[in-house]
């Protein structure tokens, strides 16, 4: 009898021991002689549940978890192969409340197939949008994207059908896809789980964009603190290659295209678009002005349609299942489903994808569970280190583009940092100016400059050196920087640290920084 | 500065590195990757030769080389140790894991251990927020970060 057992190969898995499980697994399975196929999948994202093995049995998939190398013994003892009970079971994983409660549009696949196999990902209806697409035009295929209303998931949230409409309308001799997986922000992993959980989707997405717009080669630059990333997607580049799915002929059409994987180079920046194109062209990543747009002049001087990794991986749903379908989830101006990162301080640490629209006090009570301490939860980050800092008396805003935007926020790339009771958020406000200082490519004055002022000026207030004046210094600055800098690395930190003094203003009051002194 | 003339070996390796990358679009970054892959840093002498064989200037190398983070100046010791500093992992304590493990090895962020075993450096992001404090160590994961794992840390980084 042969028995299936899927072993995440995960990042996230893998730094909470998934390896040593898998190789336990191998052994005691030969010990024992059982005959175990061990797949590596993907993570569902459940990281507290991390590593999470499931057994193929006759009554489905039952999950365990998070397992360590030394209950691997006592699964087999307990008969895990057959389902057994154990004190890891947590049965059926499509059961458990925090996967049963998602919508997995782009994620469908993610933890549930062996990334590398195509058959899989076909068996899991891969590839269907991409045959949909081979069979029309262009403008056909931007008009279904542009109607799914599908936005950038990089953060900025354009419009993903317009910015290709313009791509297919520039006439040039070369096209480019640039997708941007420089997944800098702190509190994101979306990016990394579907490259490493289902590569293809990504790679199908990109193809449609190609067809989509005449592009013929596709780069993907994947930041270098992600090595299992991009071993994985390179992989699934050669594997789609062989398949046809890429190269001379997209599945047997008359257009070519392929896909190459270039790794960053720890630069923070490189993850905006035009630095990140720069960086491609082998220059500093320097952040380009814009216009042109990169959709008239990106890479190479070239028409570039340059996406977020999960905008593009959500692109084979809509080509697979209509636009309408896409549309239907989400509310207002921010239409279809995100994935939504949650972590830091929380129990219930994860990726969830669901359509816009819930609270940010549910996904941080309900869904996260609170705090991973117990303690009280007193801030959240939202959109990384560029995001605003919400205290709970903002947790009534739902999840949605434009209601963040009016609460002087963003959603970003949809990653949640939870902050217990200890936070001291004088400490975060002088973070996030001393991160834009190590991270600033140096273009504009206000960002190079202001955030080293601004690190100085938050420690002047820090010891009570004249603790009025330095906030009044310190919002003056976050204007400047907002207003004079080109992109959002410079324009966003404003966001933290005014946040930070706005919502938790008394961490900022001169008797409290005076009595933390003594 | 007098640019003394590249050893013929280190000139050679080099030349190898941008042979094998000539042929790519934007073939700079891949090369700075190789060179340090195959020296374990980027040595100034390699510079010149990257400039000629891609016909631009040494100013334009040394401007890219100096731009990004990842590309060493000098050789990292034996052992590379990544913590993440990032906000996920400093509202799970990474600041004082961090100081803990800075205590444990006898060094600072940037600094390499004087036996030449370990050189630690912060990191900010590794993407593994929901298992915070997260390290790399030598491009291995690890994640939830405690006194237990330092101490295997450092026992790895010491063998």
């Amino acid at each position: 009898m042969s028995v299936t057992i899927y072993v995440p190969g995960d990042s996230g898995a893998l730094s909470l021991g998934a390896e040593k499980v898998a190789k336990a697994i191998a052994k005691e399975a030969a010990d024992r002689g059982v005959d175990a196929k061990i797949v590596r999948n993907g993570s569902r994202g459940l990281y507290w549940l991390e590593p999470m093995v499931e057994v193929v049995t006759d009554a489905g998939r039952v999950a365990y978890g998070p397992v360590a190398a030394k209950d691997v013994a006592s699964l087999f003892d307990a008969g895990f192969v057959t389902g057994g009970q154990h004190k890891l079971s947590l049965g059926d994983p499509e059961k458990l409340p925090y996967v049963a409660k998602q919508t997995r549009l782009t994620f469908a696949r993610c933890g549930i197939t062996d990334p590398l196999s195509l058959e899989d990902y076909e068996a899991h209806g891969g590839l269907t949008g991409l045959r949909n697409a081979v069979k029309m035009a262009p403008a056909d295929i931007v008009k279904q994207v542009t109607e799914s209303g599908l936005r950038g998931r990089g953060g900025a949230g354009f419009p993903t059908g317009i910015k290709w409409k313009t791509v297919l309308d520039t006439a040039a001799d070369q096209k480019y896809i640039v997708c941007n997986a420089d997944e800098g922000d702190s509190a994101t992993f979306a990016d990394r789980m579907i490259m490493e959980g289902d590569p293809f989707v990504l790679i199908e997405g990109m193809a449609i964009a190609g067809l989509a717009t005449h592009a013929t080669k596709g780069y993907v630059y994947i930041r270098s603190e992600y090595p299992h990333a991009i071993a994985v997607m390179t992989k699934a580049v050669e594997v789609a290659r062989k398949a046809g799915v890429l190269g001379k002929s997209v599945l047997g059409s008359s257009q070519g295209f392929d896909i190459e994987i270039r790794s960053g180079a720890g630069a923070y920046v490189c993850g905006e678009e035009t630095s990140l194109l720069n960086s491609l062209e082998g220059k500093r990543g320097v952040v380009r002005a814009k216009p042109p747009l990169p959709a008239i002049q990106g890479l190479f001087g070239k028409p570039t349609v340059i996406n977020n990794v999960i905008s593009l991986a959500s692109v084979p749903i809509v080509m697979d299942k209509g636009a309408q379908y896409y549309k239907d989830f989400g509310m207002g101006r921010s239409r279809g489903t995100i994935p939504i990162q949650i972590a830091g301080n929380v129990k219930h640490g994860g990726l969830f994808e669901v359509a816009f629209g819930l609270t940010l006090g549910e996904i941080v009570d309900e869904i996260g569970g609170g705090t991973a301490s117990g303690r009280p939860v007193k801030a959240v980050q939202v959109g990384g280190p560029l995001g605003a800092y919400f205290p709970r008396a903002l947790f009534d805003t739902p999840f949605d583009y434009e209601a963040f935007a009016a609460k002087d926020g963003l959603i970003g790339h949809a990653g949640i940092t939870v902050f217990d009771d200890s936070a001291d958020m004088l400490k975060q406000a002088r973070f996030a100016m001393e991160f834009c200082a190590i991270e600033s490519c140096g273009k504009c004055t206000p960002c190079r400059i202001g955030s080293t002022r601004g690190v100085e000026t938050l420690d002047k207030l820090a010891q009570n050196i004249e603790p009025e004046k330095q906030l009044a210094l310190v919002t003056d600055l976050c204007n400047t920087m907002k207003f004079g800098s080109l992109c959002a690395l410079g324009g966003f930190t404003p966001y933290p640290v005014m946040s930070a003094i706005n919502h938790f203003p008394e961490d900022f009051r001169p008797a409290t920084v005076a009595q933390a002194a003594e | 500065m007098v640019m003394q003339p590249a050893s013929t070996e280190l000139a050679a390796r080099t030349a190898a590195v941008i042979s094998e990358m000539k042929n790519l679009e934007g073939p700079l970054i891949p090369i700075l990757h190789g060179v340090q892959e195959e020296f374990g840093y980027v040595p100034q002498e390699s510079l010149p030769i990257i400039a000629e064989a891609l016909n631009i200037s040494r100013a334009e190398v040394h401007g890219v080389f100096t731009f990004y983070h990842d590309f060493r100046h000098n050789p990292a010791g034996r052992h590379v140790l990544k913590v993440c500093q990032a906000e996920a992992c400093q509202s799970m304590g990474s600041d004082a894991i961090a100081a803990q493990i800075k205590q444990t090895l006898g060094i600072g962020f940037h600094e390499t251990s004087k036996d030449g075993a370990v050189t630690l450096e912060p990191i900010y992001c590794l993407g593994l927020c929901a298992c915070a404090p997260a390290a790399m160590l030598d491009g291995e994961v690890i994640g939830r970060l405690d006194a237990d794992k330092i101490e295997e840390i450092a026992e790895e980084v010491r063998k």
